[in-house]
């Protein structure tokens, strides 16, 4: 009952968010200089005066304030996202034409940086002081001050370029067709380059945050009441420390699903990955607002989506939370 | 206090990159005055391949270096006002949310959250592509961006320290709110919003340098990111044009991470992430 | 009998740049079979460091100096690490102060116990779960089943002190080490616990090394004591010998300064109320939200009590009885929910915030932590004239004055320029005692005020506020966990349960003729409370 009462609370919380930032995309193309029906339009070029009239009478900007602000979020909780005058579709079809890549990419990315960041953060705080430790914490210290856009350049230049071993472009070989486990190997090619990039900063993120809250339990009462009680350090470290040094980290890492999302845009940039990210860029040179909106409605909701999931891994770890109630 | 700064070796070479870094960016009008933008060579100049042009030239023939140097002022700037602003957003919301507790702390933490959950390099980008870009505007989306965590941390820490006995003390003193909120709350409060702040700065840089990487910078300034965007089709070709400004950036995010750290190390000693063996 | 640990000349140093080259120095013990040695300091005296290197749970730079440690005559402090592992918990267990963070807090009791068996190796995952069952039954714990299931933070801190006992006791081990084990514990389970253990005790046999701070504990369990001051033994010998007939100064001086249970000759006192509270009510509800109901607990349920015009009046109390709410309604940083309070005829809990904030000179506070009752960042003197000045005197009368006060508790007047941080923690509490006096309040709440505070510096505060008491005509509601203390300085006594006060009187009263069952059960848990009395008989009070 509790447990139900918890999921109707944070889905309720969930719809509430999308409706305030479905607010918050009004009152931005209204903070637009200019004509919010030629901002909706997109580029002037893109539409003529009759489609700025019809675009203007179905938006109802010719109403008062509150009902155009009515009409366009009851406009996007039927998931209506408008229209893409530039690419000539619904942008929720372009959105969810592209939105498999961008989830393969961010989920891939998330795993690899979430286990490769604990791993290394746990490897180096049982070395901590040893070179092993110092060469883990300035390499973590290293790709923390790295944009990942130049990540993925370098990435690009050495493994693509010089290299030659991995795909630097794309999301399969053009024209190649494969199909079945060949396409799936095809993709997953392409797709290393990418993830890598994307994740190398978050892993960076995690490693440093691991590292420390490893430290902090391990000073503390109940790691001493362990050993205590003739524990082998490695035991001690693997049920005692680990699994409450890593609540922390699930923690941020929701947190910073964001942050992930939004690196996506650079890393499906530079590495031409259909995704909504590189949907955005293209729609920031055209000037394409609605498609940008929509793809920032829709990137807020993955990283919802994010939260619930690291939410319940949390629940999963910690007894204390359900009981609490 | 300055001492054990001081003692702090990865600080100490973050406080000598960033002078550098620093020194470079002030002196930008001295050591190319003709400007980033001048045409002084041939194009895809090689690095070292001619004498004065020691990180070579650009595709329209751009002295790279004098890119770097004059690319480093809009970076300091706009990491260092963005965090200001951002500071001057996320305090106040944070100390009265921490301090009055109830509704205010509700409202504002339910603000917040909001802010938190949307990613937030996406809102910058619909910010700036909204606003046009200029400066202003994208000093502004990194501070829209970047208060909520200042705002949380202050606000944890103001209820931190207004559970102490010694502002029990100050109420039993008969100080008004305000004035115990500021004279004996905050400024107990401020270790920890430093240390924020200068990684702060090194988060706006990366954002800025994001930014104009995708062509959302000012089209009339030259910086890091719109370096290595405009050279990101030619990487194959001209590798030097994106590498240098790259590492400036690193250098630069790395110094001010380092002096963080150390600034974290130094101010909160008993919060110091050594951890002993 | 025979020694089961013999530790000769054991020196502990610490790290460089610490108060002292080494935690302890040449201390020589022998434990016997059977026996409870008691080892005791204040704090800072080196008593917990022994406990460490013994165990190999010394802290990160502090290092074993010399000596040996021998263990049915094997040195345990030369062994092989993988050595000492396989004898901790199984030859030599220990239980540590702070139940409530010394189990791990994301994993169920009986797995927490069964790892010790797992730890060596012992019995199948069946046997080990059957074994736990038996030994949460041995400690104590009401219904086993549920326990080993249970998450720590289900349990309260006497049943995790209990579940730690059970840990401890797992493989059976020849000697209990017990760092504090009650101190964190409220008087009625503490006196729970000391039972427990010396029925563990006279059931298994095993030697127990208990290191406390509490002469009263000492009296109610130990055979032997050793007397730590500095790192070194100051003296050593039976139980009842250095009891009654301390030969060491410190010694002396430490039992001098326990609050004797004696109690002090009534005073007259005119029945002119300078407090009074009148059917007080305050609940806390928490957890509330959109879909959950909250829950409540009545911290202040009904009160209704005087304090006289220079009358202290005691209020004890466990935790959790509410006395601390009472006390903050008392200064109003809690705001009751009804009820009044009245303080020279002004009803505190009526005004506004605003013109709360010219009354605030009615009521003062002596708050329990020193080392957060003064802002780091201010002088002394700011902290004294800061709220006469808000009430109106000029800078310079409130200066003068700050100066008087810090002379009259002891400081002395050149405390006023210095920080907080040059001052020990009963240097502080004087100062806090100073600050509450510059308001020149009609009532002084003291809130668990030398509570925080080692024994021979409770003595002295103790001595100041008496000394104050009589030269100023204090009024004091004096809040206590400490029967001891109250018995010491109190004209009257509240006894608090629950929210509810179950008993109020004269001291003699309250102390010889309790009347509710509460009272009486606080009173038999006083620790040392027999020994208590003989000495006092002695010694003639």
């Amino acid at each position: 009952m509790a447990a139900l009462t918890q999921v109707f609370g944070r889905l309720l919380k969930a719809v509430l968010t999308l409706l305030a930032i479905a607010v918050l995309n009004f009152f931005l193309v209204h903070a637009a200089p200019g004509d919010p029906a030629v901002v909706l339009a997109g580029e002037a070029g893109a539409a003529d005066e009759q489609m700025i009239a019809q675009l203007r009478a179905r938006f109802g900007l010719d109403q008062p304030f509150h009902v155009q602000l009515w009409t366009y979020v009851s406009n996007v909780l039927t998931l209506d996202l408008g229209y893409s005058f530039r690419q000539g579709a619904p942008v929720l079809d372009l959105i969810l034409d592209r939105l498999p890549a961008t989830l393969l990419l961010t989920l891939s990315a998330f795993v690899i940086s979430l286990t490769f960041g604990i791993a290394l953060g746990v490897a180096a705080s049982a070395r901590v002081g040893k070179v092993s430790d110092s060469i883990l914490t300035t390499f973590a210290l290293l790709f923390y001050a790295t944009p990942l856009y130049w990540a993925a350049l370098m990435a690009v230049l050495v493994f693509s370029v010089q290299l030659g071993w991995l795909p630097g472009f794309g999301y399969e070989t053009v024209g190649a067709d494969y199909s079945g486990l060949a396409r799936v190997l095809d993709i997953l090619k392409h797709l290393i380059l990418p993830a890598a990039t994307l994740g190398l900063f978050f892993m960076a993120v995690y490693m440093r945050m691991t590292r420390a809250s490893m430290l902090e339990v391990s000073q503390m009462d109940f790691v001493r009441t362990a050993k205590a009680k003739g524990l082998s350090g490695p035991v001690i470290r693997r049920r005692h420390i680990l699994r409450n040094a890593i609540l922390p980290v699930v923690t941020l890492a929701g947190l910073q699903a964001g942050q992930l999302i939004g690196g996506a845009v650079l890393t499906e940039t530079v590495f031409a990955w259909p995704g909504i990210g590189r949907l955005m860029f293209e729609s920031l040179a055209a000037r394409d607002y609605n498609t940008i909106l929509g793809v920032f409605l829709v990137s807020a909701a993955m990283v919802i989506f994010f939260n619930i999931l690291t939410d319940v891994i949390y629940r999963l770890v910690d007894p204390r939370i359900g009981a609490r109630t | 206090m300055i001492r054990r700064f001081s003692k702090h070796k990865g600080a100490m070479i973050g406080v000598l990159i960033l002078a550098i870094v620093v020194a470079l960016a002030v002196f930008a009008p001295l050591l190319y005055p003709r400007g980033p933008w001048a045409m002084v060579q041939r194009p895809f100049l090689q690095p070292m391949a001619m004498e004065g042009f020691l990180l070579g030239t650009d595709t329209l023939g751009r002295d790279v270096a004098a890119g770097l140097v004059h690319g480093a002022r809009v970076s300091l700037l706009v990491g260092l006002v963005s965090t200001l602003v951002a500071l001057l957003i996320g305090v106040p919301l944070g100390a009265l949310a921490g301090f009055y507790g109830a509704w205010v702390d509700e409202g504002a933490m339910r603000f917040t959250e909001f802010f938190q959950t949307i990613p937030n390099f996406a809102l910058a980008i619909v910010l700036v592509a909204i606003l046009e870009p200029s400066l202003t505007s994208i000093t502004l989306a990194i501070a829209i961006v970047s208060w909520p965590p200042v705002a949380r941390l202050v606000r944890a820490e103001v209820m931190a320290v207004k559970s102490r006995e010694y502002v029990d003390a100050a109420r039993l003193s008969g100080l008004s709110n305000r004035r115990i909120l500021i004279e004996q709350v905050l400024p107990n409060t401020v270790s920890p919003i430093i240390v924020l702040a200068s990684l702060m700065v090194a988060t706006a840089i990366l954002l800025e340098s994001s930014l104009s990487f995708l062509g959302l910078g000012d089209p009339n300034i030259m910086s890091w990111g719109y370096m290595i965007g405009a050279a990101r089709t030619v990487i194959r070709s001209a590798w030097w044009l994106s590498f240098f400004p790259g590492v400036a950036i690193v250098l630069t995010v790395l110094a001010l991470n380092l002096i963080g750290e150390g600034l974290n190390d130094a101010l909160n000693p008993h919060l110091s992430r050594k951890g002993h063996a | 009998m025979s020694p089961v640990l013999e530790i000769t000349d054991l020196s502990i140093a610490l790290p460089a740049g610490a108060d002292r080259p080494l935690a302890v120095s040449d201390m020589t013990l022998t434990l016997n079979a059977g026996e409870i040695l008691c080892v005791v300091g204040e704090s800072g005296s080196g008593k917990s460091m022994t406990a460490n290197a013994l165990m190999g749970l010394l802290p990160g730079g502090v290092t074993v100096g010399g000596g040996t440690a021998l263990f049915h005559g094997q040195d345990v402090l030369q062994l092989p690490e993988t050595a000492r592992q396989q004898l901790r918990g199984s030859r030599i267990a220990m239980i540590f102060q702070e139940p409530m963070t010394a189990l791990n807090p994301l994993m169920r009791i009986g797995d927490q116990i069964a790892e010790v068996f797992a730890a060596h190796n012992k019995f199948t995952p069946a046997e080990r779960r059957q074994k736990a069952l038996d030994l949460i039954q041995e400690v104590g714990l009401p219904d086993p089943k549920k326990i080993i299931r249970a998450y720590p933070f289900q349990l309260s801190g006497g049943q995790r002190q209990r579940a730690m006992i059970a840990m401890a006791l797992a493989l059976e081990p020849e000697v209990l080490i017990a760092d504090e084990p009650t101190t964190a514990l409220d008087v009625t389970t503490q006196a729970q616990i000391l039972q427990l253990i010396l029925d563990l005790r006279s059931r298994r046999g095993m030697a127990v090394m208990f290191i406390t701070h509490d002469f009263g504990v000492v009296a109610e369990i130990a055979d032997q004591v050793i007397v730590m001051r500095q790192g070194q033994v100051v003296e050593r010998g039976a139980a009842a010998v250095v009891l009654t007939h301390p030969q060491h100064d410190y010694t002396k001086r430490l039992l001098a300064a326990i609050p004797s249970g004696a109690l002090p000759d009534a005073r007259e006192i005119a029945p002119v109320p300078v407090l009074e509270l009148r059917n007080l009510n305050k609940v806390f509800r928490t957890g509330g939200g959109l879909f959950r109901t909250a829950r409540e607990v009545r911290a202040v349920d009904n009160i209704s009590l005087s304090v006289a015009r220079g009358e202290v009046l005691g209020l004890v109390g466990e935790s959790g009885s509410g006395k601390s709410t009472l006390g903050r309604s008392v200064v109003r940083l809690v705001t009751p929910d009804s009820g009044q309070v009245l303080v020279d005829g002004v009803d505190l809990a009526a005004l506004t915030e605003e013109e709360l904030r010219h009354q605030r000179d009615k009521v003062q506070m002596v708050f329990q932590d020193p080392y957060a009752s003064l802002n780091p960042r201010h002088r002394i003197l700011r902290a004294l004239i800061d709220g006469p000045i808000a009430m109106g005197k000029s800078k310079s009368d409130a200066t003068t004055r700050a100066h008087e006060l810090l002379e009259i508790v002891g400081l002395g007047a050149e405390a006023a320029s210095r920080f907080p941080h040059e001052f020990s923690g009963g240097q502080r509490q004087r100062i806090g005692i100073a600050r509450a006096l510059a308001m020149e309040p009609d009532l002084i709440v003291a809130d668990e005020a030398v509570s925080a505070l080692d024994v021979s510096i409770q003595a002295q505060v103790l001595d100041l506020l008496r000394d104050l008491r009589a030269r100023m005509g204090l009024s004091i509601l004096f809040i206590t966990h400490d029967l001891r203390v109250a018995a010491q300085l109190c004209d009257r006594i509240a006894v608090m349960q629950t929210g509810q006060l179950v008993e109020i009187g004269p001291v003699q009263q309250v102390f010889l003729t309790p009347q509710h069952p509460y009272t009486k059960q606080l009173l038999a848990a006083v620790p040392g409370a027999d020994w208590q009395q003989a000495h006092d008989l002695r010694s003639g009070t």
